[in-house]
C-alpha cells in the first residue's frame, strides 16, 4: 500500500514538472530565433560542413554522420544491426561481425560513440561506440566509414557507461548499467542484494585500432550508468556514475532511489595496469566473441574466446574509492583541465561538481566516511568542489565549451543551461524542445573542445515538423555558443534514437577519406579483378560464381548449370576505380538481401534457388545511363538435370 | 661564336624535358567530374593525370564506340619520337660544339632549326590525325550513336589547342613543360644563330 502511494505521488510530480516546463518553454518559442540563423546554418550547394557530427542511432543499432552547421545527413553507417541498405549483416564477409556468444544477433542499441585521442585531443583516427543490450563495443574506421571491428563484453548487462576513451586512447572502457551475477548463475532474484556484481571491463587498444580486454573490475552491484576518463592531471583516473546503491531487484523507479547520495566511483586505472602487468588478477572462464573486419582481404572473422581476467579492487590498494553524490546521478563529466568532475543527480536541480585534487587530498588525509563492500567512501564535504543550484529539474548531462563554461542539459524542465566553472553560477539557459537528453560540443569530450556549436539531442519531437504518424524521428537542435547567450539556429529530424553524438571539425577527417578500394590490393579469396577471371565452379551443391561489374554489365551475365537445391553463392567485385561508382546486385527470390559493392570491393551473398526456370538479376545503384540494362539471367535446372555449369558474356564463353 | 655555341647547346639540350615533362595535356570536365580526368601525353606514352584516369576515360568512351587509349606498344609514334627527339638533340649539341670551335658556320644552327621545324610540324600533324581517327573511327556496335543537325555522325576529337564542347565534357587541349621547354629551346638555337651571324659578320668587318 505504501510503494501504491509514493507511486502515485511520483506520477502527479511527474506530470506537473513536465507540464510546467512546457509553459515555460513554449511561451519563448518564437522569438527564441534570432532573423539571421538561417544564414549561419546556410552551406551553400557544393559546399561543405564545417564539423562532422556524428549522432549514435540508439535502437536504430547504427551511427549516423551529419554535417554542422547545415544538420543535413551524410550517411548512416550500419554497426550493430543488419543494414540492407548496403548488405551489412547479410553479405557472407559482414555477417561474422554480428557474431555473438549467444548467437547471431541482428540488433542492437547504439549509445555513446566517443573519437579516440592523441594527448587528449581528437585526432579522427577511429569512433568507437557501445551497444547496450547484448554488450558490445565497435570500432569504425574514419577512413572508410565502416565498422572494423566488434568485441562482445563477456560477464556485463546493459553496457551503458561506455565506450569512453582515455586521452590517448589507452583503453576504452565498458561499463554494466545492470548488476548481475558474476559470473552468471541460477540464483533467486531476491537474493540480488550482495551477490549481484557490477563488473567494469578495461579493452586495451593497439596502435591499430585492435582491442583486447585487459581486465575487468569486480565491482558491487550497484548500477554504473555513465563515465568519463580523467585528463591533464586527472589522466590516469575512470569516474563512473552509480545510481540502485540500495541494490534494489524490484520496482527500481522507486526502491532505487531511496538514497539521497549514491556515489561515483572514482577508478585509478593505471594503478590496476600495473598490478595487471605484474600479474595480478584471476583467469576466469568467460565466452565472448571477437570480429575483426580485414580490409585487404574484405572480410570478417570471429574468434571465440573465453577466458578473462578479473581483478579485486580491494586487492589494489588506493585503486578504487566512492565519493557520495546526491540524487541518483546521471551523467559523469569531466572538465577539459580534468579538474572538476560533474555528477548530475537526475532526481534534483542541483549539480555536484567534484575537485579532482581535494579528491586526492582526501584519499591522502584518509577523509573516509566508512565503507561500501570494503571500498573506501570519501566525505562528501571534503571532494566538494561547489553545486551549481538550481540550475533546472532533472540535470542530465554536461559538455564544455573550453572557455570555462559548461552546458548541462535538464530533462524535466527540458533545457539547456549554461554555467561558470569555478563560480558555479548560471549564465543563461534556453529550452529545448522538447525533453532533453545528451548535448554535444564538438571535442566537448577532450581536452580541447571546439565551443562554437552545440547540438541538444532531444526524445520528444511532437510538433516541430510535419507529422508522420504516430511514430516520429527524434530531434536535435544546433545552439550558436560562440557569444556570451547560447542561440538557437535550427533543428533537424535525426533517425533512430539520437542517443549521444560525438563532433570533429571536418579537416581532421576529409583528407584522409577513402575515395575507392584499389583492385590491386583486393586480397577477397574469390575475387574476379578482371572480367577474364571471372568463371563458375561448383562444390557438390555449392556454386561459386566469381563475378565482377563495371558500368554497365556484369559479367558473366548468363549462368547455366545451377539447380535447385544449390546454394550459389555470388561473389561479386566491382572493377570500378572511379569515386563514388558502386554498383547493386539483387537475385530474384534471394533471403538475404542486395549487395552494395564499392569500387574495387568484392561481396558475396548467398542464393538458394527453389524453382526451376530463368531468373534475372540485376544492379541496384544507379550506376549510368546504362543501368536499367545492367542485368543478366540465371537458368535453374531440375534436382537431377545434366546442364553442365557455363558462363557466359555477349554469348561468348569466358577463360 | 663562344656565345652562340653555348647558347645551341643549351637550346638543344632543353629538347631533352621531353624525356621527363608531358609534351601535351587533354582534360575532360564535367558536372559530375568535379575533379577533371586528364591525361598527359608523353613522348614515349600516355599516362592517366590520376592514376586511375584512363581506365575511367576509357569507361566512359565505350559508350560511344571509341578506343581505349593506346600503349606504347600499340603506338610506333610512342616507339620513334624518343629517338628522334634523342637524335636531334645530340645533333644541336654537336653543332654547337663545332661552332663553338669555329669549325663550322653559324647558319648550320638555323639548318638545325628548319629540320627541327619541319619534325615538329610533322609530329603536330600525326597527332592531329590520331586525334581525328580517336574521335571519329568508332565501333559500329557503338551504345550511342549521335548525329549533327545534318544527320552526319558526331565526331568527338578532342581540339589540337584550345577547348572544346564535346556533348556533355568539356576538352581541353593544351601544350605542357614539356613542350614549353622544346619551344624555349628553339627560340634559343635562333638567338645562337642570330648572336654568332652577327659576331661573324664583325670579325669580318
Ligand atoms: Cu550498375
Amino acid at each position: 500500500m505504501k510503494n501504491i502511494f509514493k507511486i502515485a505521488v511520483l506520477g502527479v510530480l511527474g506530470l506537473f514538472i513536465q507540464s510546467c516546463g512546457n509553459d515555460e518553454s513554449s511561451g519563448e518559442k518564437s522569438g527564441a530565433i534570432t532573423s539571421n540563423a538561417a544564414e549561419r546554418v546556410y552551406v551553400a550547394p557544393g559546399e561543405h560542413d564545417e564539423y562532422y557530427a556524428f549522432l549514435s542511432g540508439g535502437y536504430s543499432g547504427n551511427l549516423t554522420v551529419y554535417g554542422l552547421p547545415s544538420g543535413r545527413m551524410l550517411k548512416e553507417i550500419p554497426v550493430f544491426s543488419q543494414f540492407p541498405t548496403n548488405g551489412y549483416g547479410y553479405s557472407e564477409e559482414t555477417v561474422p561481425m554480428l557474431n555473438t556468444s549467444f548467437g547471431f544477433v541482428p540488433w542492437g542499441d547504439s549509445h555513446h560513440p566517443d573519437i579516440s585521442q592523441t594527448e587528449g585531443e581528437l585526432d579522427g583516427r577511429w569512433i568507437f561506440i557501445n551497444e547496450n543490450n547484448t554488450p558490445r563495443i565497435a570500432r569504425i574506421s574514419l577512413e572508410t566509414f565502416e565498422t572494423e571491428e566488434i568485441i562482445e563484453i563477456p560477464h556485463s548487462a546493459g553496457n551503458h557507461s561506455s565506450s569512453f576513451i582515455t586521452e590517448n586512447t589507452e583503453y576504452v572502457v565498458a561499463g554494466t548499467r545492470f548488476s548481475v551475477p558474476y559470473p552468471q548463475e541460477d540464483m533467486a532474484i531476491d537474493q540480488m542484494k550482495g551477490n549481484f556484481k557490477g563488473p567494469l571491463t578495461f579493452i586495451a587498444v593497439g596502435e591499430d585500432g585492435r582491442m583486447n580486454i585487459d581486465f575487468q573490475l569486480k565491482m558491487p552491484g550497484f548500477n554504473y550508468d555513465l563515465s568519463h576518463p580523467g585528463r591533464g592531471d586527472s589522466h590516469g583516473w575512470f569516474f563512473f556514475t552509480t545510481y540502485n546503491t540500495e541494490e534494489a531487484h524490484t520496482m527500481q523507479e522507486v526502491n532505487a532511489s531511496q538514497n539521497d547520495k549514491d556515489f561515483i566511483a572514482a577508478v585509478n586505472w593505471k594503478k590496476i595496469q600495473e598490478y595487471v602487468e605484474n600479474g595480478g588478477g584471476e583467469e576466469i572462464a568467460a565466452e565472448y566473441a571477437h570480429n575483426v573486419f580485414d580490409h585487404s582481404t574484405q572480410a570478417a572473422t570471429t574468434t571465440m574466446k573465453n577466458k578473462v581476467l578479473t581483478v579485486d579492487p580491494r586487492e589494489v590498494e588506493g585503486a578504487v574509492y566512492f565519493m557520495p553524490t546526491p540524487k541518483s546521478p546521471h551523467g559523469c563529466d569531466v572538465d577539459p583541465s580534468g579538474e572538476y568532475i560533474v555528477g548530475n543527480g537526475k532526481l534534483s536541480t542541483d549539480l555536484t561538481v567534484h575537485s579532482f585534487s581535494k579528491m586526492l587530498k582526501a584519499i591522502e588525509n584518509k577523509d573516509f566516511d566508512g565503507d561500501a563492500y570494503g571500498i573506501p567512501i570519501l566525505n562528501f564535504d571534503s571532494t566538494l568542489a561547489g553545486t551549481v543550484k538550481e540550475g533546472g529539474l532533472g540535470p542530465l548531462h554536461t559538455e564544455f565549451d573550453g572557455k570555462g563554461n559548461a552546458y548541462t542539459t535538464f530533462f524535466i524542465s527540458s533545457e539547456v543551461v549554461k554555467w561558470k566553472l569555478g563560480t558555479w553560477e548560471v549564465l543563461d539557459r534556453q529550452p529545448s524542445y522538447y525533453s532533453v537528453g545528451h548535448l554535444m560540443i564538438p571535442g566537448g569530450n577532450s581536452r580541447e573542445p571546439y565551443g562554437k556549436y552545440m547540438i541538444s539531442m532531444n526524445k520528444i519531437t511532437k510538433d516541430r515538423y510535419l507529422p508522420t504518424g504516430p511514430e516520429l524521428e527524434h530531434s536535435a537542435q544546433l545552439y550558436d555558443i560562440s557569444g556570451e547567450k547560447m542561440e538557437l539556429l535550427l533543428d533537424f529530424p535525426t533517425h533512430g534514437e539520437p542517443h549521444y553524438a560525438a563532433g570533429i571539425p571536418a579537416e581532421k577527417i576529409k583528407s584522409q577519406s577513402k575515395k575507392i578500394y584499389r583492385l590491386d590490393e583486393n586480397e577477397h579469396e574469390y575475387a574476379a579483378t578482371s572480367e577474364s577471371e571471372t568463371k563458375m565452379e561448383r562444390d557438390g551443391n555449392e556454386v561459386h560464381v566469381y563475378m565482377t561489374t563495371v558500368r554497365s554489365h556484369f559479367s558473366p551475365d548468363n549462368l547455366e548449370g545451377i539447380k535447385v537445391g544449390d546454394k550459389v553463392f555470388f561473389h561479386v567485385t566491382n572493377l570500378e576505380q572511379d569515386f563514388d561508382v558502386p554498383h547493386g546486385f539483387a537475385m530474384i527470390g534471394a533471403n538475404t538481401s542486395e549487395l552494395l559493392i564499392m569500387p574495387g570491393q568484392t561481396k558475396t551473398i548467398t542464393w538458394e534457388p527453389k524453382k526451376e526456370g530463368v531468373w534475372p538479376f540485376y544492379c541496384t545503384d544507379f550506376c549510368s545511363a546504362l543501368h536499367q540494362e545492367m542485368q543478366g539471367y540465371v537458368r535453374v535446372s531440375g534436382q537431377n538435370s545434366n546442364v553442365p555449369l557455363k558462363w557466359t558474356l555477349d554469348d561468348e564463353e569466358i577463360n | 661564336m663562344k656565345k652562340s655555341g653555348i647558347l645551341m647547346i643549351i637550346g638543344s639540350a632543353l629538347l631533352l624535358g621531353l624525356f621527363i615533362y608531358p609534351l601535351w595535356n587533354i582534360q575532360l570536365e564535367a558536372p559530375q567530374y568535379p575533379d577533371p580526368l586528364g591525361m598527359n601525353i608523353y613522348i614515349n606514352g600516355i599516362q592517366g593525370e590520376e592514376e586511375f584516369d584512363i581506365q575511367n576515360i576509357d569507361g566512359i568512351n565505350h559508350y560511344i564506340g571509341m578506343k581505349k587509349i593506346p600503349t606504347p606498344a600499340e603506338m610506333w609514334e610512342f616507339n620513334t619520337f624518343p629517338i628522334v627527339i634523342g637524335g636531334m638533340a645530340a645533333l644541336g649539341a654537336l653543332l654547337g660544339i663545332l661552332g663553338f670551335f669555329r669549325i663550322i658556320h653559324p647558319n648550320w644552327f638555323l639548318g638545325w632549326l628548319i629540320l627541327m621545324t619541319f619534325l615538329g610540324i610533322l609530329g603536330m600533324m600525326d597527332f592531329n590525325n590520331w586525334l581525328t581517327d580517336y574521335g571519329t573511327d568508332l565501333d559500329p556496335k557503338a551504345i550511342m550513336k549521335l548525329t549533327d543537325s545534318e544527320g552526319n555522325p558526331l565526331s568527338y576529337k578532342p581540339p589540337l589547342l584550345g577547348s572544346q564542347k564535346i556533348l556533355n565534357f568539356t576538352a581541353h587541349s593544351y601544350p605542357r613543360a614539356g613542350a614549353y621547354l622544346m619551344f624555349v629551346g628553339m627560340l634559343l638555337t635562333l638567338v645562337a644563330w642570330w648572336i654568332g651571324k652577327k659576331a661573324n659578320e664583325t670579325m669580318a668587318k
